[in-house]
């Protein structure tokens, strides 16, 4: 156990923000310790550095079937003992994928933190798994996509998007998976996947809420702390996108369509693959341009021309490679997808061509920067917030900087950062509209 | 005129919750004009959390105009006073305040969010969207084409499909069987005077509801609410509303839309808050099929079968009536089976009640989750407010955990069968495979 000794300590406080202690153990596990005294309750996650673009080609969705399958029992404790567990002391658990990580947690009272960590400790390398229970969760994982996408399309606007946005990067692929592919996923497939990845050197554990920093560390050198290294954890190097050089537009007809939309996605730096700031610079620009009802699209079309009904942009900087800033309308009725298209591109060309004001830029920041103090009193908010930064490429210290890297943000560069990442050829445009063919009943 | 201010304050009500939130201690507060509020001091985040609620939802919007209290919440932020619409959000987002205005079929809820330093202008813009709201024409059509677009992309969703036919047809002609939104033809319909009408009706100081959790102490606290509320009529002037049971039960009812899966509601007559059966059947409820991974209906419909991602009952109650509800989604050559399975689970709960293990560890995730409950200053309020709705009285939080333990076995079995004995009311939407409409119809 001395041996498991953690390596680092860097705690260190944003003022007035909690007291984040960080440490590593000698397995490679980092812990993220962020306390909150207001209730007896504490939110214990850990984060996988594996997602969706880490899989196979050909087994789209298996990091999220994995997902699932890590409810199905270990050797120790069979499947549903640890739910059963979480609900009778009245904890909430779940679990969620995305492209670059994979997260369980719990919340629960404070005094039940080290039953939980033992249950999650066990199933980092003990998962047992047969087809009785892997084939029923095949089909809920069809049921989900269906619920997510097959009902929804807008949601396979979304997909169809990113397929094209990505030319060679397995982000064109959705998280779900592609239905063709999920429907043939395997025990061995979920097995083999689980083998490669989970892996003490590959986790991190966020703990937020009623704990002392010191003793959560002793307790999870005393569970996580006791799961060995895993000599050959792939480190994560996919596919790089070309430079993007063409201009790309898809239709999606729908019969179920009663609102057009046009959603709009660039290809643009994420927190770890931009230079300092710019990713700062990026989220001020999505703030300006497409957030709530000052910026720039809403006031255009939605107010002042009268063109759309809704008109919003953001911008997403938790991914390990080329993110996506996204831009999204609904035309009012008699108002048509070109149109409204092309009033957007005068709003982004605006920005452009003459800057932000700096009333605009102050609004934004004082929002951003209040944003950081609002999560403060959500636990399970700051805990995702670092799981999501720190699994994607970011430090603590990266995060605890945030606000100093937003306040630092001036109006030359969004307008920079506008000129150079809300170019066309680096988009996709998508339109969403309402198939008119008659439908042929399908019916087996 | 404010005579005598710091003396009016009622002694507070400290009530201390050993078992739940030992830090937490919740003050009644009288203000100045005599509105009462529920305080908790909370000075570890800066900033303060307002919530309140009016008696008077979507229930007082007429037949014909369904949707204008929906339209007059959406509308409060579009400018007030002296503060068009641009002026109104610049004001809000150059000081990060939160305003959010929702209205239930019993009640308009709304929240406020701000930093410290930000109070006193967020008061004052609360006061103002209150008291002073303009409904200017610009904002009033623009926000319509807003819900109308959402009302047109709700024909085709299945969710809102089954959802929107289940209540219609358990409430025929009474104000719950209505949408909160309305539909295409009444919010086409509502005018600006019934925008004024439904805010002059409606926010008034008799029946207001508040709760707030910051740093602040009594007085300050009571000051801030008659800033807010003081200037609003004493009393409210609300249409009487009938009490209701949902009919229907027995009927199956398909809806046809184009989708790989189909959606369910399914559902009956429920339990009102006050009823004295209302925590076993709430405790029952959550053996059957509340929201954790254990019911009987998770167990049943989706990991055993894998027929659905989610599925859910949950006890919904108002002023006037009270429902049992449940939904799932499923591929549609298999929701003839998942319809089966949870008709199934229902009856068998319904004819023998749960184990004595079931009981047991539905106390025991009821009794420990509570604390889930409270741990934000925005859940904090939300659900002190609801206590104060449901009129369950200072000490609730407090008595809770009693409450459940006293449920016995025998409780649990007769509300099982109170709740699960009438038969459903189920609809869907979509096309499953060979499913009918069956029962009377309309």
């Amino acid at each position: 156990m001395a041996a498991l000794l953690a390596v680092a300590s860097r705690a260190q406080s944003a003022p007035n923000g909690p007291q984040v202690s960080d440490f590593i153990l000698g397995n490679g596990l980092e812990l993220v310790v962020i306390p909150d005294h207001r209730a007896p309750v504490v939110t214990h996650m850990i984060w996988y550095k594996v997602g969706a673009a880490d899989e196979t080609p050909g087994k789209s969705g298996l990091a999220h079937f994995l997902e699932h399958l890590m409810f199905k029992g270990t050797a120790k404790n069979p499947a549903g003992k640890f739910s059963q567990v979480v609900a009778r002391i009245g904890g909430q658990e779940n679990a969620f994928t995305s492209q670059d990580y994979t997260g369980y947690f719990q919340r629960v009272p404070s005094e039940q933190l080290r039953t939980v960590m033992e249950f999650e400790a066990d199933r980092m390398t003990g998962l047992q798994l047969t087809d009785d229970v892997v084939l029923p969760e095949r089909n809920v994982i069809l049921e989900e996509q269906n619920q997510r996408v097959g009902n929804n399309p807008r949601a396979r606007l979304s997909e169809q998007i990113d397929a094209a946005l990505y030319l060679n990067h397995p982000y064109g692929k959705p998280v779900i998976g592609w239905r063709h592919e999920m429907e043939q996923l395997s025990r061995d497939d979920a097995i083999g996947f689980y083998r490669r990845f989970y892996a003490p050197n590959n986790a991190i554990v966020v703990i937020a809420g009623d704990v002392d920093p010191l003793k959560v560390r002793m307790m999870v050198e005393e569970t996580y702390g006791k799961i060995p290294r895993h000599g050959t954890v792939a480190s994560r190097v996919r596919p790089e996108e070309p430079p993007p050089v063409a201009v790309r537009s898809l239709t999606l007809a729908d019969p179920r369509v009663e609102m057009p939309t046009l959603q709009r996605e660039y290809l643009v730096p994420s927190f770890r693959t931009a230079k300092r700031g710019e990713s700062e610079t990026l989220e001020v620009l999505s703030h300006i341009l497409g957030s709530g009802s000052n910026s720039r699209l809403y006031r255009a079309l939605v107010v002042d021309k009268q063109m759309a009904v809704m008109a919003s942009a953001w911008y997403d900087a938790n991914a390990l490679d080329l993110s996506k800033f996204g831009v999204v309308g609904g035309p009012r009725s008699g108002v048509t997808l070109q149109q409204l298209e092309s009033a957007i591109d005068a709003v982004i060309t605006q920005i452009i061509d003459k800057g932000v004001t700096l009333e605009e830029l102050e609004r934004t920041k004082t929002r951003l920067i209040a944003d950081a103090v609002y999560a403060q009193d959500n636990q399970a908010t700051m805990a995702r917030w670092y799981g999501a930064a720190l699994t994607t490429g970011a430090t603590v210290n990266d995060v605890k900087s945030w606000t100093d890297r937003i306040r630092a943000v001036t109006g030359e560069q969004v307008q920079g950062a506008a000129k150079q990442w809300l170019e066309k050829q680096r988009s996709v445009t998508g339109y969403l509209i309402k198939d008119k063919s008659p439908q042929v009943e399908k019916r087996s | 005129m404010i005579r005598r201010a710091c003396m009016l304050f009622a002694a507070a009500v400290l009530i201390a919750l050993p078992n739940v939130a030992s830090a937490m201690t919740i003050e009644k507060i009288m203000s100045p004009s005599g509105i009462e509020a529920w305080l908790v001091r909370e000075k570890s985040v800066p900033l303060i959390t307002l919530n309140y609620a009016f008696h008077g939802g979507a229930s007082q919007d007429d037949a014909g105009k369904s949707g204008a209290a929906h339209f007059t919440a959406d509308l409060l932020d579009e400018g007030a006073g002296e503060l068009d619409s641009k002026t109104f959000h610049e004001r809000l987002e150059n000081h990060a305040i939160e305003l959010g205005f929702q209205v239930g079929r019993d009640t308009f809820h709304g929240s406020l969010r701000a930093l410290n330093e930000h109070r006193d202008e967020a008061i004052d813009l609360l006061r103002l969207a209150l008291t002073k709201p303009r409904f200017d024409a610009e904002a009033v059509e623009r926000v319509r084409e807003q819900e109308l677009s959402v009302l047109r992309r709700d024909i085709t969703n299945p969710n809102d499909l089954a959802s929107r036919r289940w209540w219609q047809t358990a409430f025929p002609g009474h104000p719950y069987g209505r949408e909160t939104k309305g539909t295409l033809e009444t919010m086409a319909r509502v005018t600006v005077n019934d925008l004024r009408d439904y805010a002059r009706r409606v926010f008034a100081r008799n029946e207001l509801k508040v709760s707030i959790v910051g740093d602040v102490d009594e007085k300050t606290a009571g000051e801030l609410i008659d800033r807010a509320f003081g200037g609003l009529p004493a009393k409210n002037d609300l249409k009487p509303i009938s009490d209701a049971t949902p009919s229907g039960l027995g009927r199956r009812i398909v809806i046809d839309v184009d989708v790989p899966q189909a959606v369910v509601t399914f559902g009956g007559p429920g339990i009102a808050r006050s009823d004295p059966q209302f925590m076993a059947a709430y405790i029952v409820n959550h053996i059957l099929g509340g929201g954790s991974f254990s019911s009987r209906l998770y167990k049943e419909v989706r990991e055993k079968r894998g027929l659905a991602y989610g599925v859910s009952n949950s006890l919904v109650w108002f002023r006037h009536a009270a429902v049992v509800l449940g939904g799932t989604a499923t591929r549609a050559d298999r929701t003839a089976d998942a319809l089966a399975v949870i008709e199934q689970e229902t009856k068998r709960m319904a004819e023998n009640g749960p184990t004595a293990e079931e009981l047991a560890a539905a106390k025991s995730f009821l009794k420990g989750s509570y604390a889930l409950t409270l741990d934000t200053s925005g859940k904090i309020a939300a659900q002190l407010t609801q206590i104060q709705i449901d009129n369950l009285g200072i000490d609730y939080i407090q008595r809770r955990s009693s409450l459940i333990d006293a449920v016995t076995i025998d409780d649990a079995k007769k509300a099982a069968r109170r709740l699960y004995g009438n038969g459903m009311l189920v609809t869907v939407a979509g096309r499953p495979k060979g499913l009918a409409s069956n029962g009377t119809t309309e």
